[in-house]
């Protein structure tokens, strides 16, 4: 009950900072939103040797790799915003008192999921006028998916940010990571192109079997054996992912 | 005895390029400090009270030794030490986007409190901090002094039985550190134990009722201020004459309220120590009267706690 209590007061005042500069939620959506408009036109001739003739066919591959694209990276940055209350002593003030150390960590990676379904929410209505169409069911278990991909990220971000506490070595860090997990997730184009070695490599990419399973569902397929494989694997990741941040936390806090 | 601690430790690791080094932060640290007073850690930076305090916080784990804090464990039971005790760090406490108000009812609530009880302590506090006015400014729009007491109105918004707070007028205005003492001087009145760590010797004196030096993670001395500075030092008296310094030196040599006599090496005055100089003043000017020997000066030297730094350690506190 008192994890509860204090995630939603975590969860709460991070929610009220975020709409007081609400700014951030459409510099988040801006990138996205470029690629949905000058790099997503590109596709449609390029995609032509998947069978891909419409512009609806095009975001029907590209809008899901969009999403993933966007809560991998949303979570991975998060930890900026931590080391900036590290600095403020915010975080200090927290460890004097006897808040649970978990709720530290849940209410700020909810504040991330939220932030990105609003940003995914945004994304998803404007690919809408390119006629993009999804059934609604398909829609919220894809959300789903990415909810636990940035619940993973996020968690990862201030788990590392806490260990290094500073920007400088963060950035890189972060950068590091997310580059190749980006190439070998097939995100912007589909890994059925790639040749055999590259698709075995990327078979070991969790994040490469969340994209599959977005498409899936956004191509209706709710059936198909990527949608629950990747959701497992995802849910797995991030029950991983956020033990170990959770332990960074009761460490660095006690 | 509200703080009781005893061979309290600390030591760091540290990596310079590829060698290993250990920094004992602090060697073992025994201390005493009575409910209800205002007890001041005074020592230059480096010296390991920052270290020592966010130990006593709960905020590091010690090495070693052992430590009792408003009766609460402090290795076996931090939890515990954690309700009772308030903590106000140096660097600050507030986010630049947030409220004083909102910071106050958060912090309330994270100790525990409801939310209703939360907002009037909240209010509570921002009328006796006199920041009313601002509570609902965000914290970036503040000066450093009124930022300064949010974080001290932080610090104390459960109640606590003590309250640590690490250099809490490091760059502050001459203005707002008198403003800052009284409100700590309040907080004793209302029955706190405040325990302030300092590298102004001016803040020791006139603030704590008593303070522990420390230097090089060690307690050099402790005591009242008063006390540490007779333990070391005479009160000086230089008397300035024209010509009759020998006469003087015969008359007030061996007189019953000096402790000792020197002459000066310019050769025109004396030097008298005394165990109290305010007393003995008068007596030496009535006493060279009476005898018709003329003064030229007079001055009166106290020993300050930057002299008992400098007999403890062997260096000044100012020199840093």
């Amino acid at each position: 009950m008192k994890f509860l209590r204090d995630t939603w007061l975590i969860f709460s005042r991070q929610i009220q900072l975020l709409l007081r500069n609400p700014v951030w939620v459409f510099v988040g959506v801006f990138q996205p939103v470029m690629y949905l408009l000058l790099f997503a036109p590109l596709l449609k001739p390029a995609l032509s040797p998947l069978g891909v003739q419409t512009d609806a066919e095009a975001y029907r591959v590209f809008v899901p790799g969009l999403l993933v694209l966007l809560a991998i990276f949303g979570g991975l940055f998060q930890g900026f915003g931590l080391i900036a209350e590290l600095r403020a002593g915010v975080i200090e003030r927290s460890r004097v008192t006897p808040v649970s150390r978990f709720a530290l960590l849940i209410g700020r990676s909810l504040r991330d999921v939220v932030s990105l379904i609003v940003q995914a929410g945004i994304i998803t209505i404007l690919a809408l006028f390119f006629d993009l169409r999804v059934f609604i069911g398909d829609l919220l278990l894809a959300y789903l998916m990415l909810a636990l991909i940035a619940l993973m990220t996020s968690a990862v971000s201030y788990g590392v940010a806490l260990a290094v506490k500073s920007e400088d070595a963060l950035a890189p860090l972060m950068n590091t990571v997310a580059q190749p997990v980006l190439l070998l997730s097939g995100i912007l184009l589909p890994l059925q192109f790639a040749p055999g070695w590259l698709e075995g490599v990327a078979k070991w990419n969790p994040f490469s079997w969340a994209v599959d399973g977005t498409r899936a569902l956004f191509a209706g397929d709710v059936g198909n054996d990527r949608v629950w494989q990747g959701l497992l694997i995802v849910a797995v990741l991030t029950v991983l992912a956020v033990w170990w941040a959770a332990r960074e936390f009761a460490r660095s806090v006690r | 005895m509200i703080i009781e601690t005893s061979g309290l430790r600390k030591s760091f690791r540290s990596r310079q390029g590829k060698e290993k080094k250990t920094v004992e932060a602090v060697r073992g640290v025994d201390l005493r400090v009575n409910e209800g007073e205002i007890f001041g850690f005074l020592g230059p930076n480096g010296a390991g009270k920052t270290t020592t305090l966010r130990m006593l916080a709960t905020l590091i784990v010690p090495d070693g030794g052992v430590a009792t804090i408003a009766g609460a464990d402090l290795l076996r039971n931090p939890g515990e030490v954690r309700r009772r005790i308030g903590y106000v760090a140096q660097g600050g406490s507030t986010w630049d986007d947030s409220t004083a108000r909102e910071e106050l009812v958060l912090q309330a609530r994270l100790y525990g409190i409801g939310k209703k009880a939360a907002q009037e302590r909240a209010a509570r506090a921002l009328d006796a901090f006199h920041l009313a006015e601002y509570a609902d400014r965000k914290c970036k729009t503040y000066s450093g002094g009124q930022r300064r007491r949010v974080d001290i109105a932080l610090g104390i918004i459960h109640e606590p039985k003590i309250v640590f707070l690490d250099e809490p007028t490091t760059g502050l205005d001459p203005q707002s550190r008198a403003h800052m003492w009284d409100e700590i001087r309040r907080l004793r009145t209302e029955g706190m134990t405040v325990f302030i760590t300092t590298h102004y010797l001016e803040e020791a004196d006139a603030l704590c009722d008593r303070i522990a030096i420390m230097d090089h993670g060690e307690i050099v001395a402790e005591g009242t201020p008063t006390e540490l500075k007779r333990e070391i030092a005479h009160d000086v008296i230089t008397v300035g004459l024209n010509g009759s310094t020998p006469e003087a030196f015969a008359l007030l040599d061996g007189a019953a309220f000096v402790a000792r006599t020197e002459k000066l090496d310019s050769g025109d005055g004396l030097r008298l120590f005394v165990d109290d100089g305010a007393t003995a003043m008068p007596q030496v000017l009535r006493e060279l009267e009476r005898n018709g020997v003329t003064l030229k000066s007079i001055e009166l030297h106290r020993p300050s706690l930057d002299d008992v730094f400098l007999t403890k350690t062997g260096r000044s506190l100012r020199e840093k």
